[in-house]
């Protein structure tokens, strides 16, 4: 089935080459990173985490995200979704890679990245961390590929996928839970020490990745003669909309929280990311772009005339994407660092050769969702197999 | 080719035989330092504290010989990026040391006292809840110890500690080591995670932490679970304070004020 991906127009080729540029670039500075350390980021002993743990972060969100398809469709017989099912299992498979690639690129000594399984460690989280996303990436690609391949043969699947499909519903929450697990645990670190942090990256995440599979849809439908249907599209919508409504009021208990406590240490992050601290402030423009995306974006989701409108639901979509990849690929794990245990202010903001390399994991995600949506398509406009949708 | 099995436990009856003799001829000719200096046998500790006498700590140079022992005996890079900097003992002011202490009305001076922080080698330590690898793991003796040949460098160590003890290496540390390296400890890597280690290199032979050694009596060092201890006698006779100790991690510098 792979061989579909190695056809294609002349664009399509034109696209990976993009693409490959982009990775060879981030490539080219991962070496000097190798080579170097990470001396080379905008990190530092106060704000240890940055762009690439953020990154990470967000994307183990638009991974479960696929969660949102897979269980109307294969729990409540949501028959429109069918036909994109594949799209958000590709989705997810592709997340994972750039999580796993993001986590690789941020720790110090990659050569002895295996000691985590070489010492498994049952007490951290970042050690289940790591089993629940691997587990997760092999769930997708067996569950994807076996029904595509059916799908191509005008079969059933295999019968034993069923109850990996059964599996992986719980199994996406489960990733972003124990991703959440990873700052909600910290005795020390205010911002993220919050019962809510992984109902919070729920939400967010039910937000984001549906927002980027409409996004997607809408590019192939555009692109190709694909169409994943307007019935799946608004149903789709509707998700993001609860889900966007959840994530505000989220964000909301937290600020209730922090200011009627009027804890002092509760208090500073939310200060420094809406109005700056002690004249520290690189993330207060971001914020408030962050709310104002997200809140409007809402808006277009609520009213009547836009939430038809598919143009409006483009500019809803890329509000929602936009306004989550700032609160959660950006502000979150920085702001968690501000003020330091020793109450210092240290800002960070990421160099070039580290959004380098993120761009380039960015685009190797993209260059493996690419293949798999080819083949994916391939076999579903391919008139030779009988599409059962 | 090979030796036949007499020949073998010849070599080997007298290899541990020397082995033996060797380690009795050491502990003759070298007897434990350690008892000789401290009346109680180091190596046999429960529980390891430190209690630093803040009041004792006069000028400039009282803070700078403590710190300046710990970089000498660890090979502790100066690192010029002020940002990525390592550090395993060092200044900071009252403030920010006991950030949830802040009275509007101090003593003169204390706001901006100058106190010596390091690694607290908390009875819960979070950092070793969250290693990975179990690179970062608690003695028994209650050391908070780093293996830097298992870290893989996630810092998930240094976002778990309230109080900011870690550093991790962002270059090749060896760069930055300018004086005589000590050949007694290792340098570090480029990508690992290190800390206080309550000098065990040196208690292992019987010696004080260098910075206690080097603090002209200011600090104190011993077993917390031995009441005749120094540190207990001293938290017995002068009241203390830790830092953080609502987080539960249960810190093991005391700080006399």
């Amino acid at each position: 089935m792979f061989e579909k991906a190695l056809t294609g127009t002349r664009n399509y080729f034109a696209w990976l080459i993009f693409l490959l540029v982009f990775i060879g670039i981030g490539f080219a500075c991962y070496l000097y990173q190798y080579q170097e350390g990470l001396g080379i980021t905008g990190m530092g002993r106060d704000v240890s985490w940055g762009f690439y743990i953020a990154q990470f972060t967000f994307l183990v969100g638009v991974a479960a995200s696929a969660v949102m398809l897979v269980l109307p469709y294969y729990l409540h017989d949501v028959k429109v979704f069918g036909k994109i099912t594949i799209l958000g299992e590709f989705l997810a498979i592709a997340s994972v890679v750039m999580c796993i690639l993001f986590v690789t690129v941020d720790v110090g000594y990659p050569n002895r990245l295996l000691n985590l399984i070489l010492y498994p460690s049952p007490n951290s989280i970042l050690f289940w961390d790591f089993i629940v996303l691997n587990v997760y990436l092999l769930l997708n690609l067996l569950i994807g590929w076996n029904v595509l391949t059916a799908e191509r043969k005008a079969v059933a699947p295999p019968t034993w996928v069923k109850p990996l499909i059964y599996l992986s519903i719980p199994w996406a929450i489960s990733i972003h839970t124990v991703t959440a697990f990873l700052y909600a645990g910290m005795p020390g670190r205010h911002f993220w020490l919050t019962a809510i942090m992984a109902v919070r990256f729920l939400g967010s995440a039910f937000a984001a990745g549906p927002a980027l599979l409409i996004l997607l849809a809408l590019l192939l439908k555009r692109l190709t003669p694909f169409d994943a249907g307007q019935e799946a599209l608004n149903k789709l919508r509707n998700i993001i909309t609860y889900a966007m409504l959840a994530s505000i009021f989220f964000v909301l208990l937290e600020i209730f929280t922090a200011f009627y406590s009027n804890i002092p240490g509760h208090k500073h992050a939310f200060q420094y990311l809406f109005f700056g601290l002690e004249g520290h402030g690189k993330y207060v423009a971001w914020t408030w772009i962050s709310v104002v995306a997200g809140i409007g974006a809402a808006f277009l989701l609520l009213l009547p005339i836009t939430r038809k409108n598919n143009a409006w639901l483009v500019a809803a979509c890329i509000g929602v994407f936009g306004s989550l990849w700032i609160e959660k690929g950006l502000t979150l794990v920085v702001t968690g660092f501000v003020p330091s245990p020793l109450e210092h202010i240290t800002e960070y903001a990421p160099t070039l050769p580290e959004i380098f390399i993120a761009l380039g994991i960015w685009a190797t995600g993209f260059l493996v969702l690419t293949l798999l949506y080819k083949i994916a398509l391939s076999v579903k406009l391919d008139p030779n197999s009988a599409s059962i949708h | 080719m090979g030796i036949n099995r007499r020949e073998f436990l010849r070599i080997s009856g007298i290899a541990s035989l020397w082995g033996l003799g060797g380690r009795a001829a050491f502990e003759i000719l070298k007897p434990g330092v350690l008892e000789a200096q401290t009346r109680e046998p180091l190596s046999k500790a429960k529980k390891w504290a430190m209690v630093i006498d803040t009041r004792k700590f006069k000028g400039e140079e009282d803070f700078q010989r403590c710190v300046d022992a710990c970089i000498k005996a660890h090979n502790i890079p100066k690192v010029t990026n002020v940002r990525q900097e390592i550090k395993w003992i060092w200044k900071e002011q009252y403030e920010n040391a006991f950030p949830d202490d802040q009275n509007q009305f101090l003593p003169e001076g204390m706001e901006h006292k100058p106190f010596l922080v390091l690694c607290n080698h908390c009875t819960n330590p979070p950092c070793v809840r969250v290693c990975p690898t179990q690179a970062t793991f608690k003695r028994p003796d209650g050391i908070v110890m780093m293996d830097y040949h298992r870290c893989i460098g996630c810092r998930f160590c240094m976002a778990g500690c309230p109080y900011g003890s870690r550093s991790f290496n962002w270059r090749d540390p060896r760069k930055f080591i300018k004086e005589n390296t000590n050949l007694e400890y290792p340098t570090r890597s480029k990508g690992v995670v290190e800390k206080c280690n309550f000098c065990e290199e040196r208690i292992a032979k019987g010696l004080y932490p260098a910075c206690v050694e080097a603090s002209n009596g200011a600090m104190a060092f011993g077993d917390l679970d031995n009441p005749n201890s120094e540190v207990r006698k001293l938290l017995k006779e002068n009241y203390s304070i830790r830092r953080k100790p609502s987080l539960g991690t249960q810190p093991n510098i005391y700080y006399l004020v």
